[in-house]
């Protein structure tokens, strides 16, 4: 069987799995890293948002085979060591995760992750073009939440990206 | 202890005092506050009370000349009183670090019952919210009716039983303290989870854990907080589970690492409950990549493999000969003509100068509950038992259901609730668990199903179609008579009330039995909220054969949307503003309290351009009010937006929502549950609807079913809590959907000119290329490299 070798959270990992199988089966059945959620499979509810080299993804589309040995994966739980500890807050996590934890945004939770992975990336990109969050930017992003909490995501993000 | 009887003797029930006023601080107060509880034998401190002690809520101040029956006995105490004949009870356990722990039994989907009952708990300990652990119970079949999570029941019915039981921990932690310290009970302070007394003195509860242990059980009264004392319940509080959910520990049932359970996946059939009838390829199948075992089941073809993805290429790789399922070949088309010949007929109002009618008929499509945690379970089922795992809201009937279908007896089915991602109504049924334990006796090993999202979305439970008509007449500035007849096809409750005694009820040939529990439903939550003279609503349910329940707020929404919008078109009969009309046809002082809110806060009146308007509605249910005041923007720049994979169209702008829930014990969840509410009820009105067609649904995905998305929702949203009056609260989960749906309906009633006639409104064009159906379920892609961002 084919060995896929990647880092993943900081860690290289080496795990002997079919090329094909998608990147979000290898992180959840194989490395027990279950904050990406399955929501879809196909790419469209975006539950699984991860990272991979500080940009968002969605590890349901990638076939684990396409990764290089010096790829950069970031799920959730590796949020927090993205930024310095100095620029951690009272819970110890990124800034975003913290203006999520004030916002009280998450209800079932299960989306959150995900929404909080591509808040991250937005926030950056639109740093990177030299802007601020608009509503127009919050009206791109296509995470969907079926328990309804757009409302408290969109003050998040704004909430975050001041303290990122 | 005192026998259940006991508890029962009238004279010992709360609020039923002779003379008590309907609302408001009585007299009686401090009666309605004192109950029995017990402590129960321990290695640490574990009070109990009895789950039945409900403290009856106060008979409405206001009662209008001819009562609908919701008004004086609604879902919810329907729900309440199918629990007073069982005496169990629920246990709060002191622990030696101090904290409490209490298993709830209810189970958590977002709602926020476990922050909201930690919340109870800590105020009448006295302890800080984060030393309070909630975890939700396994099936515990001694519960009888009680272990339900449905109607919005969860802080009605619990909120008695939880302080008592607290309450009880209290005394005997401060009965211990005091032999400790040397001083009587009334001298001590318990304050953050430490007595301290009056000379400086201290002892912490986790230093109390074991000394206030009881060696046998016996009964105490306790008298519970004055509301006036809270210090937490009704503070704006943060959810418990926010931290893990951030950081992704939070875990769902396809999270839990149970030894041996391998991913699954099943293989379904290409018409809606076909079944299968032999697997030509099995061998092949089962030679792929990962693939453990191949077993046909009674819904399909179960895969389990090493991981979920060889699970989706085995599904995708079988060969299956299939027996269509039981709706082959029908239509939204055809099963509306089914439901308008099931239609009774209205009876004939006068339409005459002086007495006119005002008529609708409305159509409202198949619509979909499934939540981003697709049906799933874990089963472990060996000879001698079985375990499960899964986000059950009817846990004890699921056991009895499993059982049955493994041929075990009951009490060798262990069955745990997890929280889930989600429910929307959907995990009333227990589907999933049901057919991972088939699948784990079929494979002789433990199993983690997951429904892939294609099944979730085309198989899973809805919300059924159906039609509401309605007819009003009017004589000068009155409205003589209301009638609303909803007929649909059948919503199932055939999980009764949580055990398998009503659900077997509701199971009854014919569809007999169910009709009776829709009814029993349909009566118990339906009223119009106005004086509108002889008000007379049916209800009329046709066509089993479509997987459905009870899907968020169950019948309320299309009947408020069919309402308020001939509540309009009366006012405009009537020439007179849509919120004047409101006023004037209201007497409940709640409920024009929330309706004048909603007007000033949402500047209601206020100058709109052309194609742009405001709605404006109002619902009652789950003993509590509420109004929504939307403004929806219906122009072409709006509407013509281009968003890949989406639906756009018209766009609610801004909502002001209003709610009297009584008693709020979490406020901050409250609104998170009413903002919810409006995205759901957006939905509804405007962008997610099942398209039925040659046998099934063809929506397979979020690209498909269109649930209000970033670009649907509201920029400006505000949720105002009312302070109220109530002392006792009331439901929560589901008190969002309807006044939304509806005033987003208005709303766009008034900017286009039209009436809409159906929902939802984009029904009509189909905004997607259907998926296959054959293989069930879509590959992967394998792209995602280059849509980074």
């Amino acid at each position: 069987m084919p060995e896929q070798t990647f880092i993943v959270n900081g860690e290289r990992v080496t795990v002997d799995v079919e090329d094909d199988v998608r990147l979000l089966w290898v992180l959840r059945d194989r490395l027990g890293i279950t904050g990406p959620k399955y929501g879809c499979g196909i790419n469209v509810c975006k539950a699984c948002t991860s990272h991979i080299n500080g940009k968002a993804f969605n590890p349901c589309a990638v076939p684990v085979g396409k990764l290089g040995a010096d790829d950069e994966i970031t799920t959730i739980e590796g949020l927090p060591d993205q930024v310095e500890p100095s620029q951690r807050g009272d819970h110890d996590l990124h800034p975003m995760q913290e203006a999520w934890l004030d916002q009280d945004v998450a209800q079932c939770g299960y989306c959150q992750p995900g929404q909080i992975m591509a808040a991250v990336a937005l926030v950056n990109k639109v740093s990177r073009e030299g802007g601020t969050i608009t509503d127009a930017d919050l009206d791109t992003i296509r995470n969907i939440c079926r328990c309804g909490t757009y409302t408290r995501i969109r003050k998040a993000i704004v909430d975050g990206a001041a303290r990122m | 202890m005192p026998s259940s009887s006991d508890l029962h003797d009238p004279a010992h029930e709360p609020g039923r005092e002779p003379g008590r006023e309907p609302t408001g601080r009585t007299p009686y107060a401090l009666d309605r506050r004192r109950f029995v509880g017990y402590v129960l034998g321990g290695a640490t401190l574990v009070a109990a009370a009895d789950l039945v002690l409900v403290d009856a809520p106060p008979a409405g101040a206001e009662i209008p000349t001819v009562p609908q029956i919701p008004e004086v006995y609604d879902l919810n105490d329907m729900l309440t009183d199918a629990a007073r004949p069982t005496a169990n009870l629920i246990k709060v356990t002191i622990n030696e670090d101090g904290t409490a722990s209490f298993e709830l039994p209810r189970a958590e989907v977002g709602q926020g019952i476990t922050t909201s009952t930690a919340m109870l708990i800590a105020e009448e300990l006295d302890l800080p919210l984060d030393r309070v652990h909630v975890t939700l119970a396994p099936a515990r079949p001694e519960l009888l009716f009680n272990q339900l999570t449905g109607g919005s029941n969860t802080t009605i019915s619990t909120y008695t039983p939880v302080r008592v039981a607290a309450a009880v921990a209290r005394l005997a932690l401060l009965e211990a303290a005091a032999i400790l310290l040397g001083d009587t009970v009334g001298g001590l302070v318990a304050k953050g989870g430490v007595i301290t007394a009056p000379g400086g003195a201290s002892v912490t509860y986790g230093e109390l854990a074991v000394k206030a242990a009881a060696s046998g059980d016996r009964a105490v009264e306790v008298q519970l907080k004055s509301e006036d004392d809270f210090a937490l319940v009704g503070q704006p509080t943060n959810r418990v589970d926010a931290v893990a959910a951030v950081t992704g520990a939070k875990d769902f049932t396809t999270d839990l690492d149970v030894p041996g359970a391998l991913p699954t996946m099943v293989c379904r059939a290409p018409t809606l409950n076909g079944t299968p009838v032999s697997v030509r390829n099995q061998a092949q199948v089962e030679s792929m990549p990962g693939i453990t075992h191949v077993a046909q089941v009674s819904t399909g073809v179960a895969v389990r493999a090493e991981t979920f993805g060889q699970c989706i290429d085995a599904v995708r790789a079988l060969d299956v000969a299939w027996k269509d399922g039981p709706v082959a070949g029908e239509s939204d088309a055809t099963i509306l003509r089914k439901v308008r010949a099931a239609q009774l007929p209205m009876p004939r109002l006068p339409d005459t100068p002086l007495a006119q009618t005002v008529s609708g008929d409305f159509t409202f499509w198949f619509r979909s509950n499934s939540a981003m945690d697709t049906n799933s379970a874990i089963a472990d089922v060996r000879p001698d038992g079985a375990t499960i795992w899964a986000g059950l809201k009817s846990p004890i009937v699921a056991q009895q259901q499993i059982a049955l279908k493994l041929g075990m007896a009951p009490d060798k089915v262990k069955v745990n609730v997890v929280t889930a991602g989600g429910s929307f109504g959907r995990r009333l049924f227990f589907d999933a668990a049901l057919e991972a334990a088939e699948i784990s006796q079929a494979m002789g090993a433990p199993v983690r199903l997951m429904w892939h999202r294609a099944d979730d979305a085309r198989v899973g439970r809805g919300h059924p179609l159906g039609t509401c008509r309605v007819q009003a007449t009017v004589v000068g500035t009155n409205v003589l008579a209301f009638n609303q007849s909803l007929t649909c096809v059948e919503t199932d409750f055939r999980h009764g009330l949580g055990e398998i005694i009503t659900a077997a009820a509701a199971d009854l040939p014919a569809g007999v039995g169910n009709l009776g529990f829709a009814e029993t439903i349909f009566t118990l939550t339906q009223e119009v909220p106005y004086d509108f003279g002889a008000v007379v609503q049916t209800l009329v349910e046709t066509d089993d054969r479509f997987n459905t329940g009870s899907m968020r707020n169950i019948y309320s929404p299309d009947v408020r949307v069919a309402g308020e919008l001939i509540v309009d078109k009366l006012a405009a009969k009537m020439k007179m503003d849509p919120y004047q009309f409101r006023r004037k046809f209201q007497r409940n002082p709640r409920l024009l309290a929330v309706l004048d809110t909603v007007a000033q806060a949402g500047e209601w009146g206020r100058a709109m351009p052309a194609g742009t308007a405001q709605g404006i509605a109002i619902h009652k249910e789950y003993k509590g009010v509420s109004a929504c005041l939307v403004e929806i923007d219906t122009r072409p720049a709006t509407t013509g937006r281009e968003i890949r994979n989406a639906v756009t169209g018209p766009r609610v702008t801004r909502v002001t929502f209003a709610i009297d829930v009584g008693l709020a014990i979490n406020p901050r969840g409250l609104e998170a549950q009413m903002q919810g509410g409006i995205n759901d009820g957006i939905a509804l009105a405007l962008t997610s609807s099942m398209h039925l067609r040659d046998g099934h649904f063809l929506e397979g995905s979020w690209d498909n079913y269109f649930y209000t998305r970033q670009w649907n929702t509201p920029p400006d949203v505000r949720v105002i809590v009312m302070p109220s009056e109530e002392t006792v609260p009331g439901g929560a989960g589901e008190a969002g959907v309807a006044a939304s749906f509806a005033a987003v309906a208005c709303a766009y009633a008034r900017a286009t000119g039209t009436m809409p006639t159906e929902f939802p409104i984009n029904h009509g064009q189909l905004s997607f290329e259907p998926k296959p159906f054959t293989p069930p379920i879509p590959q992967s892609p394998t792209d995602g490299l280059e849509l980074t961002s």
